[in-house]
C-alpha cells in the first residue's frame, strides 16, 4: 500500500478553488517533485497534505502505518524567525515536539536523537550558535534537521533553495538526494524544473493541466516539454 | 537612607507591595519574548485598556474586591482579540485599536458620569498610571495576586517547550501534531491574567512597558531563548525591586518609576549588545 494516496483533491480558501482534480500516490522512497507556475497551489496543496487546512474536495490518505504527524516539514522562512533568538540546539529539538504530546520536557532519547540529526546534517558544530546569525543555507540545513527529528519517514520541503547561492543549492540538493537514498521519502515542491527532473522520481505538475507520473513520463509529455522550453527561454527564476 | 528603608520595611504594606511587585514583574517578563517575536505585543496594549474600562465599571459598582470583576472581563475580551486577528490581520489590529480606545473612553466617561468620589481625576489617574494603589493592597488582594502569579509562572515552566515550538514555527508545531490554536489561547488567557494583576503595580497605561522591555532588553544580549527567558526574568525582577524601592525613599510614584528603571535598563542592555558585537569582530 502506498504512504500516502491523494484523490481528485481540491484546493483552495473557503470555497474558492485554486486547483482542481489532484491525484497521485507516494510510495515509499519515492522522491516526489511538485512544480507549477507561481499561485498554481503549490503551497496551499502542501498545507493541506499536512492539514494546516482543509481540502474543499477529494481525499487524502496514508497507509503503511504512516501517521499525519509523523510527516517531517521544512517550511519557507517566515520573518518571525529572523530575528529568533534560538540556539540551533533549541530548534532541532522543538522536531521531537510531535513526540511528546502532554508531557512537558523532553525526554533523553529525544535530546539523543536530537543530537544525532545535528550530526546527521553537519550542524554539531554550531549546536550552541544562535540561529539568525548563521547563513541561508546553514539555517536550512537545522530546519532539515528539525525536520528529521519529527519523521523517520516522509520530508516535505517547500521550496528548499529559494534565497540561497547556487553553490549552496547544489549542496542542498545533494544532501537531500543524500537523505532520499538512505530511505526517506521525499516531497518537494519547487520552481526549479531543472532541479526537479535531475533528481527526482516523480513529477506532479499542477496548474491547468494536472500531470502525474514518472520523470521519463513527464519528460516524454506534453506539460513537461511546454514547461521546460519555456523556463529555460524566460530566464529561469530559480 | 538605609536607615530609612529599613523604617519603611517594618509596615506590612511596604513588604506586601515588595512581594507582590515581585512576583508580578517576574510572570510579567516570562511571556514577554513569546509577545514581542508573535508580534503580539499590540494585543497586551489593547487589553490593558480594557482593564481600564473594567476598572471603571468596578469602581462605580463600588465592589469591594474588583478583580473578581475586572479579571473575567478582560480574559473574555483576550479570547475575543485573539479569534479577530488570526484570520485576517489587518482586520484584527484595527479592531484591537478600536476595542482599547473604546474601552479607554468608555471607562473615563463611566467614572465621570458615575463616580461618588470628590476626586475622580486622582481616581483616573491612579488606574492609567497605578500611582499607589501596590501600596494599598488588601490583604486578600495580595494573596490572589500571588496565587495567581505562581500560577502563571507554573503554566510557562510547564509548557516552555510548547510554548518556544508555536512561538518559533507555528505550522511546523501544526503539522507536527501540537494544538497550536489551544495554546494560543492558553497564551492569551495567561497574558490577560498578567495584565490584570499588572496593572495594580504600573497602572493600566504603563502595561505593556513591564511586559516588552525586560524582553527586548535580553534579546539585545544573549542568543538563546532559554538564556533570553531566564534574563528577562532576572531583569524585570531587578528594575521592578529597584523601582519600588527608589520610589519609596525618592518618593516618586512607583509605576512610572518602575518602568523608568526599565528604560535604562535597555539603554544599558544595548550599549551592552553593540559593544560585544564589535569585541566579537
Amino acid at each position: 500500500m502506498a504512504l500516502l494516496t491523494v484523490s481528485d483533491l481540491s484546493l483552495g480558501y473557503e470555497s474558492h478553488a485554486i486547483a482542481e482534480g489532484i491525484s497521485f500516490t507516494v510510495n515509499a522512497g519515492d522522491y516526489l517533485c511538485i512544480v507549477g507556475e507561481n499561485g498554481s497551489g503549490k503551497t496551499t496543496l502542501m498545507k493541506t497534505l499536512l492539514r494546516l487546512q482543509d481540502p474543499i474536495s477529494g481525499s487524502i490518505t496514508t497507509g503503511d502505518g504512516l501517521k499525519r504527524s509523523e510527516i517531517g516539514y521544512l517550511p519557507q522562512q517566515t520573518a518571525i524567525q529572523k530575528d529568533f533568538p534560538a540556539s540551533v540546539r533549541e530548534i532541532v529539538l522543538s522536531g521531537c515536539q510531535g513526540r511528546c504530546g502532554f508531557r512537558p520536557f523532553y525526554s533523553k532519547e529525544e535530546k539523543l536523537l536530537a543530537e544525532k540529526n545535528m550530526e546527521r546534517m553537519g550542524v554539531t558544530a554550531l549546536a550552541d550558535r544562535c540561529y539568525r546569525e548563521l547563513s541561508g543555507g546553514q539555517q536550512q540545513r537545522v530546519l532539515l534537521a528539525r525536520a528529521l527529528c519529527a519523521t523517520g519517514k516522509v520530508l516535505l520541503l517547500d521550496e528548499p533553495v529559494s534565497g540561497l547561492d547556487p553553490k549552496v543549492t547544489a549542496e542542498m540538493y545533494s544532501l537531500i538526494a543524500q537523505l532520499n537514498r538512505e530511505g526517506l521519502t521525499v516531497i518537494m515542491i519547487s520552481h526549479d524544473i531543472a532541479a526537479a527532473v535531475k533528481y527526482a522520481s516523480h513529477i506532479l505538475h499542477i496548474g491547468a493541466k494536472v500531470f502525474f507520473g514518472t520523470r521519463d513520463e513527464y519528460l516524454g509529455s506534453e506539460a513537461g516539454t511546454n514547461f521546460l522550453t519555456q523556463q529555460k527561454g524566460g530566464g529561469a527564476d530559480v | 537612607m538605609f536607615e530609612k528603608l529599613a523604617l519603611y520595611l517594618q509596615y506590612p504594606f511596604v513588604r506586601y507591595a515588595l512581594i507582590v511587585g515581585v512576583l508580578i514583574a517576574l510572570c510579567s517578563s516570562l511571556l514577554g519574548v513569546t509577545l514581542v517575536l508573535k508580534r503580539f505585543s499590540f494585543i497586551g496594549d489593547g487589553l490593558s485598556h480594557v482593564a481600564f474600562g473594567a476598572m471603571a465599571i468596578a469602581a462605580v459598582l463600588n465592589l469591594s474586591n474588583d478583580m473578581l470583576l475586572i479579571l473575567p472581563i478582560t480574559v473574555i475580551s483576550a479570547v475575543l482579540l485573539l479569534r479577530t486577528g488570526q484570520h485576517t490581520r489587518i482586520k484584527g489590529d484595527a479592531s484591537i485599536a478600536m476595542i482599547s480606545v473604546g474601552a479607554l473612553a468608555f471607562g473615563y466617561l463611566i467614572m465621570n458620569i458615575f463616580s461618588t468620589s470628590s476626586n475622580i481625576s486622582g481616581d483616573v489617574c491612579s488606574t492609567l498610571f497605578g500611582s499607589t494603589s501596590i501600596l494599598t493592597l488588601s490583604k486578600t488582594e495580595v494573596w490572589l495576586s500571588a496565587a495567581l502569579s505562581v500560577l502563571a509562572v507554573m503554566i510557562f515552566v510547564l509548557f516552555y517547550n510548547k510554548i518556544f515550538a508555536v512561538t518559533f514555527d507555528e505550522d511546523f508545531a501544526r503539522a507536527s501534531g501540537i494544538k497550536t490554536n489551544a495554546y494560543n489561547l492558553m497564551i492569551a488567557v495567561v497574558i490577560a491574567v498578567i495584565i490584570v494583576l499588572a496593572m495594580n503595580l504600573v497602572g493600566s497605561l504603563l502595561i505593556s512597558a513591564l511586559v516588552i522591555f525586560p524582553a527586548l532588553s535580553a534579546m539585545r544580549i544573549f542568543k538563546s531563548f532559554k538564556s533570553v527567558t531566564i534574563c528577562s526574568a532576572v531583569l524585570s525582577v531587578i528594575c521592578a525591586l529597584l523601582g519600588i524601592i527608589i520610589s519609596i525613599l525618592a518618593g516618586t510614584p512607583v509605576g512610572s518609576t518602575i518602568v523608568a528603571v526599565d528604560v535604562v535598563a535597555f539603554a544599558l542592555c544595548y550599549a551592552t549588545g553593540i559593544i560585544a558585537g564589535r569585541a566579537k569582530k
